[in-house]
């Protein structure tokens, strides 16, 4: 009896903590409505033809993330007519960094000429939904019938400084295997980046 | 006159290149093995996060308070390595750091983050107590009195 007890403690604990944690490999994700730099909201549902997204948590100010920035608009580039277009979202608070601001978003849209929605997220409904940690933070999604399924977690690439003889392209490789109807053969990676930063109080 | 040169130079030298050595996850690991009963606090930061160069006073003020009990404090960088001469040292300097810094020697994120701590998404700040007997990794940013708590309460 005490050990079916602790079982079933250890099952609701678990289930709180994934609870918690966001999506996994797997997960269907819900779809949302943000606003996007053009003042107008956006949501995954409006992209009819898609087969997938690139959802990219990337932000005005983390020096990774601005790192970054030319390889996500080429991911957009390469792969948004293929059916995959990558849909940034901004999980930082301008209440807390005041560069992250909407105002701030809108000016660097601009300014790097962003071919894809880049949109605000406040107090961190969706940030929290994926579970992304950090900027830059890759979700790929594929649509299926049952929805939008969660393929792939992590970094771009293993590149950050853009001088790795051995460099890896992990978006590319897991858009590539979904695109011919495989599970990306890598679903969860890592890379150094910058903490969320969160609405103080 | 040329001992007196040597000297110096021996003294610029020193004092140019002593403050941040370079650090692979095995020689942390080996220190932490021979650290008897010290309790390591470990430190991930960069000099371009702003939140990490934010905290780095709470660390010092922690150094400080433990100068005489088994207690470490390691700042671990993981800025780039070709940064090491134009950006660390500099910044070490500039901010007079006086607790130990090393530039993480590693090449794969993917597999140095892992090591460090399952958990960890490889943001940061992040922060690890460790010594022979307890390890807990904190992904987050640390008060003085936070960094203070979890250090007495380390079990």
């Amino acid at each position: 009896m005490k050990n079916l007890f602790l079982i079933g403690f250890m099952l609701v604990s678990g289930f709180a903590i994934a609870q918690t944690e966001g999506y996994k490999v797997g997960d269907v994700v819900k779809d949302f409505a943000l606003k996007n730099v053009n003042s107008k909201n956006v949501s995954l549902a409006d992209y009819k033809d898609a087969k997938g997204y690139i959802v990219v948590f990337t932000c005005n100010t983390c020096p990774v993330a601005k790192g970054y920035q030319e390889r996500v608009s080429a991911l957009n580039s390469a792969y948004a007519s293929k059916g995959y277009p990558v849909i940034a979202i901004n999980p930082n608070d301008a209440g807390t960094v005041p560069d992250e601001s909407f105002e701030k978003m809108q000016a660097l849209a601009k300014e790097k000429n962003f071919s894809f929605p880049y949109l605000l997220d406040p107090n961190h409904i969706v940030t929290k939904q994926f579970g992304a940690l950090k900027t830059p933070h890759v979700f790929v999604l594929s649509k299926s019938e049952k929805g939008n399924v969660v393929e792939y977690i992590g970094a771009i690439d293993n590149d950050a400084e853009g001088e790795n003889p051995d460099k890896i392209n992990y978006v590319q490789n897991a858009i590539s295997d979904l695109s011919v109807g495989k599970k990306p053969a890598v679903t969860l990676t890592k890379a150094v980046g910058c903490s969320i930063k969160w609405k103080k109080g | 006159m040329r001992i007196f040169f040597i000297i110096c130079l021996t003294l610029i030298t020193y004092s140019s290149s002593a403050q941040v050595k370079l650090l692979t996850l095995d020689d942390l690991e080996k220190r932490i093995a021979q650290g008897k009963d010290t309790t390591y606090v470990i430190n991930f930061w960069a000099t371009w996060c702003s939140p990490c160069v934010a905290e780095l006073p709470n660390f010092e003020k922690l150094r400080v308070a433990n100068l005489k009990k088994p207690v470490k404090v390691l700042l671990v960088s993981l800025d780039f390595k070709s940064k090491l001469q134009k950006e660390v040292i500099p910044f070490v300097k500039k901010n007079n750091i006086k607790a130990e810094v090393f530039l993480l020697n590693e090449q794969d994120q993917q597999q140095y983050i892992e090591r460090i701590d399952k958990k960890w998404s490889g943001a940061i700040p992040a922060t690890l107590f460790v010594n022979k007997k307890v390890r807990q990794f904190y992904e987050k940013e640390f008060t003085e009195e936070e960094l203070k708590s979890t250090l007495l309460n380390l079990k």
